[in-house]
């Protein structure tokens, strides 16, 4: 950072490029994650995907992009175009406002405020509102469904991964996500997921609760980004491919792309507040600032991988069955786990 | 002009012109969706008055709960999203008092307040925990009458929603 601060002395050039660094990772990373989810998908299903473009297809998401970018951009006759076109927008926006506060090394994160973790629970608000933008724009049936479902979904969803990171709060005493990692540097056994570095009895107590914690904010933070198990709002046997169904070229790629940069900020989410984000598993060794941003892209890009294996392999939910897991079973379990988690800390 | 005087004219063009959107537009969704800029705009407002936690409880509640909630009221009655307005005056004299009365409330706090316009990041370190502090030593009371106003709507919207399945015969 003070590299980029002396080459240029304006500050506000200094901030404008600081800002679009997450924007050339995200690009960077969707890239690799198309290629991984199709070779996956197709491996699960004993296929073999990309073959021809480059070795084992490895070019293909290139190929893929520049497709996008050369299509027509069509806007239905009917539609209304202004929201029509903003709706994009403001998904991507939302998506992207998260990369503000996610600590991908202990010198690199882009605002470190105090109050990180409500932020990143706020904008993503901000992704339900352009959903619904383009749900209501495209003037079509089956995109007011899949908005509304998805609207619906995504906020009965997060009150569940409100509530876990309000655990881990109570735990590490800060919503700073700077803080929260420090706290459980030096070593696996600090990782807030095995009740963080406290005494080994006060641990012992923690754990089980922390586990539960854990693998509930996972399944609300899968359904958060609307992924197989809890892909109904683009179902496509029901919706074709819902809000964004009348979508093509540029626009489209957009969604697609804050889809992914999305499964990339739940997984840095969980990782930083429950595996240590960059702090290395081994304590002090291989740690550091470079080898933080390797370890922090490293976690998150298996629970990218897991999330995956997990969309290919389980079949979809049924609207009502969707809304019991959320509000029957995760949430009172997760208060189940508040309580416990609060009256292990007063002893 | 510095950076920070050019982004707060920024924030509150923004929250002005969606603003008028909302009062002036004829289609009632985009007056709608004009209210997620207007929430946006002084939620940044917000962060310069060194109010960093009002300003993401903002986002988080009114763009996340009411206009999300506001939006589907409008969707599921799409079939009149075009409503004439009425343009005739009516009641003259109890809308001036209640006029007057908010205008001079809010200009009167406008003056008597000491704005904080020069944002400095160092003090706004611990809001948070200070807010905490306060909602359950000084303003319990309120904190949580507040919170028995909102079980008392909880419990009647699920009241009004609830079907009794009626027995068959």
């Amino acid at each position: 950072m003070e590299i980029i601060q002396k080459l240029f002395a304006n500050e506000l050039i200094v901030s404008i490029l600081l800002s679009l660094l997450p924007l050339v990772f995200i690009i960077a990373y969707a890239l690799v994650v198309l290629y991984t989810e199709m070779k996956v998908a197709a491996h699960i299903q004993d296929r073999v995907a990309y073959m021809r473009t480059g070795w084992h297809g490895l070019l293909q998401p290139i190929a893929d992009m520049l497709k996008l970018l050369q299509k027509e951009d069509i806007i239905p006759d009917k539609a209304d175009k202004l929201l029509f076109r903003l709706a994009p927008i403001i998904a991507f926006v939302g998506t992207y406002a998260a990369y503000a506060v996610l600590p991908f090394s202990s010198i690199y994160i882009g605002s470190n405020i105090n109050l990180g973790a409500f932020f990143l629970v706020a904008v993503g608000s901000l992704v339900v509102v352009g959903i619904l933008m383009a749900g209501w724009a495209s003037n079509n049936k089956w995109s007011l469904f899949g908005g509304v479902r998805s609207a619906a979904q995504m906020i009965s969803y997060e009150i569940p991964t409100a509530i876990a990171i309000i655990i881990v709060v109570m735990i590490t005493g800060s919503l700073n996500l700077q803080d929260v990692t420090k706290f459980q540097d030096g070593g696996i056994g600090n990782w807030v997921v095995f009740g963080g570095p406290s005494p080994w009895l006060q641990k012992l107590m923690l754990m089980p609760f922390t586990i539960i914690t854990f693998f509930i904010l996972f399944v609300s933070s899968i359904a958060e980004v609307n992924r197989t198990p809890f892909d109904l709002p683009e179902a496509e046997s029901e919706l074709v491919q819902g809000f964004n169904t009348e979508y093509s070229g540029m626009r489209f790629a957009m969604f697609y792309l804050s889809e992914y940069a999305n499964l990339f900020t739940v997984s840095a989410v969980g990782i930083a507040l429950f595996l240590g984000g960059w702090s290395s598993p081994f304590g002090t060794f291989m740690s550091g600032p470079v080898w933080g941003i390797f370890w922090f892209v490293a976690k998150a890009y298996i629970f990218v991988l897991v999330q995956i294996w997990v969309r290919w392999t389980l079949p979809r939910l049924r609207v009502d069955q969707l809304m019991y897991v959320s509000w029957k079973v995760l949430t009172p379990w997760l208060f189940v786990c508040l309580l416990s988690v609060g009256l292990i800390l007063v002893l | 002009m510095d950076l920070y005087t050019i982004i707060f004219y920024i924030f509150a063009l923004i929250t002005l012109g969606a603003a008028c959107i909302v009062v002036f537009s004829r289609n009632i969704v985009r007056a709608a969706f004009a209210l997620l800029f207007a929430f946006f705009g002084v939620a940044g407002i917000y962060v310069f008055l060194l109010a960093d936690f009002i300003a993401i409880t903002q986002l988080l509640i009114y763009v996340g709960g009411i206009l999300v909630l506001i939006l589907f009221g409008v969707m599921l009655t799409s079939h009149q999203i075009h409503v004439d307005a009425k343009t005739g005056t009516v009641q003259t004299l109890p809308a001036v008092m209640i006029v007057a009365a908010l205008a001079g409330t809010l200009i009167g706090i406008f003056w008597s307040t000491n704005w904080n316009v020069n944002p400095q990041l160092e003090i706004m370190d611990k809001t948070a925990p200070q807010i905490g502090e306060l909602l359950l030593t000084k303003y319990l009371l309120p904190f949580e009458i507040a919170s028995v106003v909102l079980l008392v709507a909880l419990i009647g919207a699920a009241m009004i929603a609830r079907r009794e399945k009626k027995p068959k015969d």
